[in-house]
């Protein structure tokens, strides 16, 4: 890949315990552009992602060595402020997960407490973020309605929504589709397109189709290995290593 | 035939439990019903409580159980957060589990001893409202801890998920997310012990006397009477048909006031459920 990569992982490894989950992962994810992680289930994937914005150490038995640069400094770097850190690399789950709270309350939570406690200012916020995960037409009358009532796939557009709201530069999706219908999935997928143009995106899929339609790169896990990596029409039409090319022609998964 | 036995007594079983409450509230309600008035609920006792009303009584206990809870909320939430948060799961955090637990099956008339020799004599407090009440928040403060740490451990790992990626710190997740969310159930917990504090008698004997007070408690120092006290001393001292039926009225006071609280705890939990969309 050339340059302008954003997040650069050089010889990372994960342990949970004895369990080797991440085996000396150097992977390169270029700015601005959608990279897509693909396997079979177990293989790591999600492990990885969770690496980037440091959620793995929310796992008690994780242990993390190696590093992820981000913008060239080590995430992992003892003086590091995991704070600001997240602030910069946003989380989109599989699941939904808004809180119990009001729309408004949900995107405004991160800038609250990132400090922002103008009224005006945080409505314009709330506004523009849910404009970007493109909600804003179903909710602008109800934003103080809980966020709860919301279909599946409305409540995952707000967490996008909610992510956008502290302006961060990486958004990490962990199978954000995986609990949505086709027509909300189709959703969510037009706007990972169309956020990749500023933010700089990792999505980790089950679906390799999903794989394909959206993302610029492709990388592929198997057993705590990353196999192989490259440009999605490279890895979809002619994959270099075997297991690859059997992974996605569907002989195992 | 064999099976026959067993059934009926589980069938006939739940009827007669409900039967039970029913002849003690409408015992209580036969006898105390007449001499409920807006005179008995509103003026001061006369001759030794034969006469007048309850309504210091009544000032009393709210007071008494007012104190308890400025001790045990704060307190109870506090240690409920700390074992449902930072806890780490240990030998150590097992052992606070415990010791909490033993707490809440020490007999009443035991904390009301040690209320009395420490707090009421060693500290110094005197038979008072102050006394009373840490007395009976040591009484309900398992309680309090225990309820509040499930409804805080129930909150969904996903609320603090999305909390933590969002660049949020342990503590404003805790109090930003999982506290508004496990309230309703904190709530809950917190009525719940304020109706067994209101009712607490042997606590309240031993820290707070058993005066038929006519005097209405101002100070947090000055001693009072309550409700069950109160009913305590007329129905073991009065020896006649006018104590009984007072007894029995003042039983159906607090009656009342437990009723109250405990329609309002169901209330906030059925709130609370529509809320999280169940």
């Amino acid at each position: 890949m050339k340059t302008g990569d954003k997040i650069e992982t050089r010889d990372l490894n994960v342990h949970y315990g004895s369990f080797h989950a991440i085996k000396s992962v150097s992977l390169k994810i270029p700015e601005n552009k959608v990279t897509a992680l693909i396997g079979p289930s177990g293989c790591g994937k999600t492990t990885f992602l969770r690496c980037i914005n440091r959620m793995i150490e929310l796992t008690d038995n994780a242990r993390v060595s190696g590093e992820v640069l981000l913008d060239g400094m080590n995430v992992y770097d003892k003086d590091v402020d995991v704070i600001a850190l997240r602030r910069r690399i946003g989380m989109v789950f599989q699941q939904p997960n808004p809180f119990p709270m009001s729309i408004y309350e949900n995107i405004a939570y991160g800038p609250k407490i990132h400090g922002v406690r103008d009224k005006n200012n945080l409505d314009v916020i709330v506004r523009e973020s849910l404009e970007r995960a493109a909600l804003w037409d179903e909710v602008k009358g109800k934003l103080h309605e809980n966020a709860l009532r919301l279909s599946g796939g409305q409540q995952q557009r707000l967490c996008i929504a909610r992510a956008l709201a502290v302006e961060p530069e990486v958004i990490l999706f962990d199978e954000p589709c995986a609990s949505l219908d086709p027509i909300s999935t189709a959703k969510i997928e037009a706007l990972i397109r169309e956020l990749s143009r500023d933010y700089t995106i990792v999505i980790v899929t089950h679906n390799m189709h999903q794989a394909a339609r959206i993302s610029d790169y492709t990388a592929f896990f198997m057993l705590g290995e990353l196999i192989e990596c490259g440009s999605t029409p490279q890895i979809f039409e002619k994959p270099k290593d075997k297991r690859t090319e059997a992974y996605i022609t569907g002989r195992f998964g | 035939m064999r099976e026959k036995v067993p059934e009926v007594f589980i069938f006939i079983s739940a009827p007669v439990v409900v039967l039970v409450f029913l002849v003690i509230l409408g015992y209580i309600f036969a006898n105390g019903a007449r001499v409920i008035s807006l005179e008995f609920l509103l003026s001061t006792p006369r001759m030794a409580g034969m006469e007048g009303g309850i309504f210091p009584m009544i000032v009393g206990s709210v007071y008494v159980v007012a104190v308890c809870m400025v001790f045990a909320v704060p307190l109870g939430i506090g240690a409920a957060i700390y074992l449902a948060e930072y806890a780490p799961e240990n030998a150590i955090t097992d052992t606070i589990r415990f010791f909490v637990d033993c707490l809440a099956g020490i007999p009443s008339i035991v904390i009301g001893l040690f209320g009395l020799t420490f707090l009421v004599h060693f500290l110094n407090l005197g038979y008072s409202i102050l006394a009373a009440g840490i007395a009976l928040a040591f009484m309900i403060l398992p309680w309090t801890v225990r309820v509040s740490e499930e409804a805080i451990k129930a909150v969904p790992r996903s609320y603090r998920e999305a909390s933590l990626a969002l660049g949020a710190t342990k503590w404003t997740t805790v109090h930003k997310v999982v506290l508004k969310s496990a309230m309703p159930g904190i709530i809950t917990g917190v009525l719940l012990g304020l109706g067994r504090a209101i009712g607490e008698t042997a606590v309240l004997l031993l820290t707070l006397g058993s005066a038929a007070s006519a005097f209405i408690p101002t100070s947090p120092f000055d001693s009072a009477g309550t409700l069950p006290v109160f009913l305590y001393v007329l129905a073991t001292q009065g020896n006649t048909a006018n104590a009984y039926a007072r007894a029995c009225g003042t039983a159906l006071v607090l009656l009342a006031i437990f009723l109250v609280v405990n329609i309002l705890a169901i209330y906030v939990r059925n709130k609370h459920m529509k809320y999280e969309g169940w």
